[in-house]
Parts: structure tokens; sequence; C-alpha cells
């Protein structure tokens, strides 16, 4: 029997080593760009920051300036509205839509593209259009007018007290359709002859969705809320293409407030603080959502 | 020395033992198969040999040279994986001799290799195609030819067979065998079907929770089974194994057996040493085909011994007739000529070849040595 | 996320269809509105919108708008219209979009076919990095981006689109190579190919489809991307914050034509993706959302 030593040769020690030197590039960025990042902001909004980043502790001071601000208030109870609404419309709209397109439509190759291409559309564009159509000069309004229906009136838009509503408009548009196509990949998904046992055990079509269908269609609720919870946090773009945040602040959200308060009222701290309540809003959707997600496939 | 050399071989996850201390030498040309349940091990072992699994203690020799942690294209063994593992952008060509390629063997000579192997496993006419193009019994061929053409010191084959239906397999079965008594390598075969390992192996190693249990040509596995789980796994149907007593009659040790109506009959042994059992529980083990009518005992047996009890259940299967009995309180299987008239629920005078039959150890399961 | 294909094996009767088919019918009516409307409008007089129907076709159709958004039109303070807007978002959506998707691919591989202790740790930390809101690491980055001398150009916004896009391309490839077998791999180290090599020849011929995918995805979003452009663009400003500053702009006369026809032009190429790789596209959003 040879005795060499057990150790692995030049070649297989250097193929162990390789697939961690690719995987290195992306994980130093992602240590330093994203968590470094998180925490440098964490930090700064410990900090009495003002135009330029400082780094005098004042603890919570920023956190409790924040919250003793309205315009941060009326930026979360904005968020609120926004987020209830948006979320409720986009699955009652998708679900709905998913489940009569799923009755052997004819042209549903046609409608599917229809529906979703919104997705497609930046946010700008998609505040572009909208700010125009929902302008009562030359818009919706204006339309009805000359269509014959004097009495019409939405100025929404316009107004401080429902300005908000039409960012629900706007993004309902924009994303309704995808939340579609999410539960028809879900409807798509069940089995047939589970559908067919129910009808023999004489279901009709109303109770087969609603005590059959829709409690298997858990899993697209489930990512639905997910998806589009994070969106509502993170939305930015379509305030400032479609209202800017106005009028006045009526439509402020907190991503709108964080930049405000960061870039062009020199209150880097303040800002830095609305950004960790966002981070920390964020988490707690995606975290459990995440972690059940990857503990199922392992 | 052999030609491949496992030695006080372990395998650990973490604090997990899942290999535990083993040791095979294998001689040029044989044929091993390791079989077992799934999760006893097996393929963990045969990665080990190919060196896509890390080994935790021990040594692995090809010829010789040890090669733990040697890269597995630097082993000089090929292998044979049961999805068949063809690459699906490559022609059935390219495939086989990509393992050529990556060791830098020059183009004519890949081609020169190629064309014999293919002649021999009458793959020539697929060469051109893709993976995808073809039957599952055409795709086992390439994958066997990409190892071929390596002209490996050894293959190594995990559960190449059961990825194919019935018909297929045992056609594919007689084929490797074939070309392992005209090629004369070596082969460690992994599967988990038991006739796969009867009739291929020069010898199999009996796997079961990490440890080999049993390591012996197909004759010593099935004739002499090391333990239970040996006897039951091997085998098909199953060897009946009976809780029995042993009893000393004019010097002879006997099994006694509970039959149907719980009434206690006599069977005895051939194995001598059994007498020092007298009076104690043991488990008989007996094949099902030791089981017969009368006109149907091994006439060259020196010891058949008549049982007479109810027959349970009759399950004609064409070239036999299983019957089910009570025996000990448990089921156990008779396998008798076809056309044996038997009805269940009657009583019948079977005939037990004793000679064939073990004892075991009910508390450690071994078997009791003659 | 697979193709739908399994067609419903429930019945509805001849009312129930009409109605299906009528709100079927309406919704895509106000989906298609928008986009008409910026058509129709964009070729339009501005005095047919501002003294007429924004749902009427125009009476006298005029390409004047779009001539004047591309060219012409006063994004800030030039008069430059969004052509070269339009070219700083090519210039830095075609290299962030293939650097980041081979690190996606790279990273896939390793995290499928090379694992390692630990190695689910380092993608659930990849994965949530694809959630977070970006105004938690504006701050940083803006300042890093300052010394190291990229602030305002294409250049800077190349390399802030990578660092944020990998996570979604590693996701992909991850779970593509995930369903690609293993004992491949293994067969072909066996036959002595090395990490690169198993790369190349293996695993990369039969990536097409989710490199589509993965390339699609990554191209609308960062062409869609508005707040990098608008925090880190500078003199280097992509298509969406050239077009809000246009649509923005409080000077002069409101020119919705040109608006809408720069609206248009702003959209067109991720429109054009989806139109021709619609599938793709829609594959791409759900495995984004329905991850693993």
């Amino acid at each position: 029997m040879a005795h060499g030593v057990p150790a692995a040769d030049f070649r297989t020690r250097l193929q162990d080593w390789i697939p961690k030197l690719v995987l290195s590039p992306s994980l130093a960025a992602m240590l330093v760009f994203v968590y470094g990042f998180i925490g440098f902001t964490v930090y700064l909004s410990f900090t009495d920051s003002k135009m330029l980043p400082s780094y005098d502790w004042v603890g919570l001071e920023n956190y409790s300036k924040l919250w003793g601000l309205s315009h941060w208030w009326t930026a979360i109870t904005n968020l609120g509205i926004f987020a209830a609404l948006y979320i409720v419309l986009c699955t009652g709209i998708g679900l709905a839509l998913a489940i009569f397109l799923d009755q052997k439509i004819r042209g549903e190759g046609l409608l599917r593209p229809v529906y979703l291409y919104p997705m497609a559309l930046s946010f700008i564009v998609t505040g572009t259009a909208w700010k125009w159509i929902l302008d009562p000069g030359i818009g919706l309004e204006n339309t009805m007018h000359l269509w014959g229906w004097e009495s019409f009136h939405f100025d929404w838009i316009k107004n401080r007290d429902f300005a908000i509503y039409t960012v629900v408009i706007a993004a309902v548009w924009q994303t309704s359709g995808f939340v579609m196509a999410m539960f028809l990949a879900g409807l798509r998904g069940i089995d047939n002859e589970i559908l067919k046992a129910a009808q023999i055990d004489g279901a009709s079509n109303w109770k087969l969705y609603r005590r059959i269908v829709i409690p298997m269609l858990r899993p697209a609720f489930l990512s639905s809320f997910v998806i589009l919870s994070h969106l509502a946090v993170k939305s930015y773009d379509l305030i400032i293409a479609l209202t800017g945040g106005g009028p006045g602040r009526a439509t402020e959200l907190p991503a709108t407030f964080m930049y405000s308060y960061t870039f062009t009222r020199n209150s880097m701290g303040i800002g830095a603080a609305s950004a960790v309540i966002m981070l920390m809003t964020i988490a707690a959707i995606m975290t459990p959502y995440l972690y059940a997600e990857l503990k199922e496939k392992s | 020395m052999g030609f491949l050399d496992i030695q006080n071989v372990t395998k650990s996850y973490g604090n997990v033992e899942v290999l535990h201390r083993v040791d095979i030498s294998v001689d040029e040309g044989e044929f091993l198969v390791l079989v077992g349940p799934s999760g006893c091990g097996k393929s963990t072992l045969l990665n080990m040999i190919a060196g896509l699994e890390g080994i935790s203690s021990g040594d692995i020799a090809i010829k010789g040279r040890v090669v733990n942690g040697v890269h597995p294209s630097k082993r000089n063994i090929a292998m044979v994986f049961q999805s068949y593992a063809l690459y699906p952008n490559m022609s059935v060509g390219q495939n086989m001799t990509f393992g050529l390629e990556m060791h830098g063997v020059p183009k004519p000579e890949r081609d020169k290799a190629l064309a014999e192997v293919a002649k021999l496993l009458q793959i020539d006419h697929l060469l051109d195609r893709k993976p995808g193009q073809l039957s599952g019994g055409q795709r086992q061929r390439v994958a066997m030819g990409r190892a071929l053409v390596r002209d490996p010191d050894v293959f190594l084959f995990d559960e190449p067979l059961s990825n194919l239906d019935a018909k297929l397999r045992v056609d594919m079965r007689t084929e490797i065998k074939k070309l392992h008594e005209k090629l004369q390598t070596t082969i460690v075969y992994v599967t988990h079907d038991q006739i796969e390992a009867m009739t291929l192996s020069t010898r199999i190693a009996v796997m079961n929770k990490g440890f080999v249990q049993q390591l012996g040509t197909p004759k010593q596995i099935y004739d002499t089974p090391a333990n239970v789980f040996v006897a039951t796994f091997m085998g098909s149907p199953a060897m009946n194994v009976v809780p029995a007593r042993v009893r000393v009659v004019d010097g002879v040790p006997h099994a006694a057996v509970t039959d149907h109506d719980g009434q206690e009959q006599l069977l005895a042994f051939s194995q001598a040493n059994l007498a020092q059992w007298d009076g104690r529980e043991i488990l008989l083990g007996i094949r099902p085909e030791t089981i017969t009518d009368p006109d149907g005992a091994d006439r060259k047996s020196r010891n058949v011994v008549a049982l007479r009890n109810m027959i349970g259940v009759t399950e004609p299967a064409g070239s036999d007739t299983f019957v089910t009995m009570t025996l000990g309180g448990r089921d156990a299987v008779a396998r008798m000529r076809a056309d044996v008239t038997v009805r269940a629920g009657t009583r019948f005078d079977f005939a037990v070849n004793m000679e064939k039959a073990v004892a075991f150890d009910p508390k450690t399961e071994e078997r009791i040595e003659p | 996320m697979s193709a739908a294909t399994q067609e419903t094996a429930v019945r509805t009767g001849a009312v129930t269809r009409v109605f299906i088919y009528g709100l079927l019918i309406v919704f895509a009516l106000f989906y298609l509105m928008p986009l008409f409307v910026m058509l129709a409008n964009s070729l339009k007089p501005l005095s047919e919108i501002t003294g007429g129907n924004m749902m009427a076709l125009p009476q006298a159709w005029t390409i004047e708008p779009w001539q004047k958004a591309w060219s012409s039109a006063q994004i800030g303070v030039e008069p430059t219209g969004l052509r070269p807007y339009f070219l700083n978002s090519i210039l830095m959506v075609v290299p962030a979009v293939a650097i980041s998707t081979i690190f996606g691919a790279l990273n896939g591989y390793v995290l499928t076919k090379w694992r390692f202790r630990g190695d689910s740790i380092l993608f659930g930390l990849l994965l949530f990095s694809c959630f977070i809101p970006f105004q938690i690491v504006l701050i940083p980055m803006a300042m890093i981006l300052g010394k190291l001398g990229l602030a305002g150009s294409v250049p800077g916004l190349v390399m802030v689109h990578v660092v944020y896009g990998i996570g979604f391309t590693t996701l992909y490839y991850r779970n593509y190579y995930a369903a690609f077998p293993t004992e491949l791999v293994r067969a072909a180290m066996i036959d002595g190919a090395g990490f690169f090599r198993i790369f190349w020849r293996i695993m990369l011929p039969v990536s097409g489809p989710i490199t589509v995918v993965s390339v699609i995805w990554q191209f609308t979003n960062i062409w869609n991307d508005f707040l990098f452009g608008v925090s880190f663009g500078g003199q280097s400003q992509p298509m969406t914050a050239a077009l809000n500053n246009l649509v923005q702009s409080s000077t002069g006369v409101k020119e919705y034509n040109v608006h809408f026809a720069g609206a248009i032009l702003a959209a067109l190429p991720t429109l054009l993706v989806y139109i021709v790789a619609g599938r793709y596209f829609v594959r791409g959003l759900m495995a984004g959302s329905v991850k693993g």
C-alpha cells in the first residue's frame, strides 16, 4: 500500500478557490454598497448632519424631530391611504381580470399584453400621461364637457383632499395588469381534476371559486401583497411626475420627503432617519417572506 | 493489495458520520456491485471513489496510488450517471469525445477511439444527433460510450438502468454483462435493485445505514446472508424470517414453529451446531423457493421435511404460483410450480428443503454460523 | 412562473360570458386610453389640444411636436431636445446591462453548482438587497461617487446600476441553474473540464432563455430608473430625468403635444422590447416576484 499524503493536488485546490474568487467582487460590492451604506445611513440618522454629513452624535434627536414634523405625518398618512387602496384595488382588479381571462376567452392572447404593457413603462411616462389626462383644463373633465356632459366635474388632481387618489389611479393603471398575470399563472397551475371533482360535487361556479379556487391562490395573494407593498413604500417617480408632491404638500410620500429634506432642505440627519424608517418598513414585510421562500426551496 | 483499494474510509457531514469504516479491495477485472436501500451510503461511496466528494478519513487507492484529494479528471476513472448526464448542446460524438478533448488528445486519435466504441455499442449511426433526439436506451448507450472512449482504469456506474422501462432494463443489463465479459474492465456499480446486483456482479457489497453489511459473491450473499437485513433485502420475494424455538430431538436440532392453528411443527435442521441453542428462541430463515409441493422439492437435497399448514392466499404468477401461509405468527410465502393444484382455505402438505434454511440470533440478527 | 398552458375546466353560461367579455373589453380600453391620448395628442398642433378634445384624433396631423421634443425643446436651460439624453441613456444602459448580466450568470453558477458552506446566507443577503428602498443608500452613494470623481457622469450611473442590479440577475441565473442537472457538471469534471470551461461549454450554451429574461429585465429597469438618474446624473442625465425636466418646466407655454411626444420617446425602447419579447418580459416579472 502506497502511503502518499492524502492532500489535494494543486489543481483541485485551485478549483476549490475559483468559485469563491468569482463570487467575491459581487459580494464585496454588496457588502459595501448595500449593507455598508445602510450602516452609514443609520449612523447619519444619529448625527446632526445638515447640508453635509457631520459626525456629531445626537442620539435619537432626529427621530423625535421627524415624528414631530407635520410634513412627515402627511407623508405617512398619505402612504397609508395610498398603499391600502393601491394594494386592494390592484389585487381586486388583477384577480377579477385573471379569473375572467381564464374562461377560455377568445382573444386572450391579444388582451393579456394590453393589460400588461403599462408595466414596461417608466413611472415618469405614466405620470406625465395621467397628469394631463386628469388635468381639468385639457383632460377628462374638458372632454366630458365637449361631449355634452356639462355638469361633469373631476378636478381631484388640483384638490388637496383628493390629489392622493389620483396617484392611486395612475399606480393601479400601471401595476394591476402585472398582478393579473401573477393570478393567471396561479390559476393555470391548479389541477383541473380538482375543478372537475368540485363540479361533480355540485358546486356552482361562484362557490367553486370562492371555496376552492381562491383559497388555492394563497401563494399568489402573498406574492402580490409583498410586491405591491414594497412598490408602494418605494413610490417616488410617480409622485414627482404626476403631482410633484402637490398641490402644496398634499401628495408627499416618505420617499419624496426623504429626498427633499436631505438634498433641498439641508436636513440630512432627518432625511437619513426617514430613509431608515422606510427600510425598516420594507424589511418587516420582505424578511419573513424571503426567509420562508428560501427555506421552502432548500 | 487490489486494483482499487478502499481502506477504512469514512464520510461525515459535520458531526454526522454517514459512512462508517468501509474496507473493500477490488481486483482487476472485477464487477463490484454496491447495493442497498436509498440513503444507505452507496452513492456517497461511489462519489468518493470518483473524487466528487471528499473523504473524511481513510484512503482510496487506484492501482496502488492514493487518490484522496486528486481531481476527478486525474484519477483515470469514467462514470455513467443515472440521468446519463449527456451535454444537451453537443452532438453524441462531441459528448463522447469531450473528455479526450479536455485531456488534450489530438483529433485523429479521438476520432479513432470514437469510431471503435461507437461500433462496439452499435451507435455509429447516431453520432451526429443531439441527446434530445435519442430514446432512453440510446442515451444509455451513449453514456456508456462516453465512459468507454476514455479507456479508464475503473468504470463507475451510478444506477444507470433506473431510468429505463422494465423491458429495456433487462436488455441493457444483459448488454452490460456481455460488455464486461468481453472487455474485462474493473467496474464499481451502484444500484438499489437486488436482481441487477445478483445478475451482474462478481462480488456484491450489501450496504445499509452507512455500514457494509456483507461483502461476498452473489452465491455467498444469497445462500449465507450475514444477517436478517441482507437475507430479506436480497431475493424476491424476500426470505421468510419467522420466530422459532430450537428443540433437540434424538440428538438432532429442530426448529419448532407454530402453524396456522398455533400448533407447533418440527422441522429438522441440517446445521448440527444449533443443538447448542436447545430451548432458545431463534429466527428461522427460509427462502420461498425452498418451500414447495412435495413433487417440486429439490431431489438433490438430503433434508426435505414435511410441513402441513393452511393455505392463506394463492397468487398464480404464470411461471410459478405463490402461496401465503401463517408460520410462526407471521405471513410466509412459498413458491410452487405453476400447475400445482392449491386452494385457499385448505390444508396442504408442503415440502421444506431445510438444507438451505438459515438461523439468526434474534438479539443481534446476525446469522448463527454453522 | 412556467408558461400558462392549462385551460380551466370551469364552464360558464351565455349571459355570464357576455358580461365577462364586456368587462374585459372595458378594462382593455382603460389600459389603452393613455397610450391613445399620448399618441393622438403628440400628432396635433397645440391649439387643437387647448381648444379641443383630448380624445379626438388630430384634424391637422403634424410631426412637429416630435421633432421639437427630439431636437429643440427646452430641457432645463438648454434648448437641446431630448436627443442628448436619449444618448446618455443608451450609453448608460448597454454597459450596465452587460456587466450585471455577466456577474449574475457567474454568481448563479457558483451558487448552484459550486456550493460551499454559508452560500445560502450570502444569497439571502443578495436577495434582500434587491428590495431595499434606494433612499437608504442615496447619501453615502452621492459621497462615494463624488470621491471617485464619478458624480454626474455616465460611468457613475453605470456603476450604480450594476451594483444594485446584480441581486436580480443572480436571482434569475441561480433559479435557472438550480433546475439544471448537477450530474452534467460532475460528468464534465470527470471529463477534465475546469470551472470556466464547464461554464463556457456546458452552462452557457443552454442559458439562452434566462439571458434574454435577465437582459430585458435589466434593460427595462435601468432605462426606466428615475431616482438614480436625477440624483447622480448631473450633466449626464438619462431620458427619464430629462422628460421630467421638460414636463415640469415652469417657463413659457405648456406644450402638451411636445410633452406627449417626449413621453412616447422615453417609453419607446422599453415598449419595443415588450412588443418583441413580451413573453420573456413577463417571465422576468414573475421570476422577480415569485422568487426562490
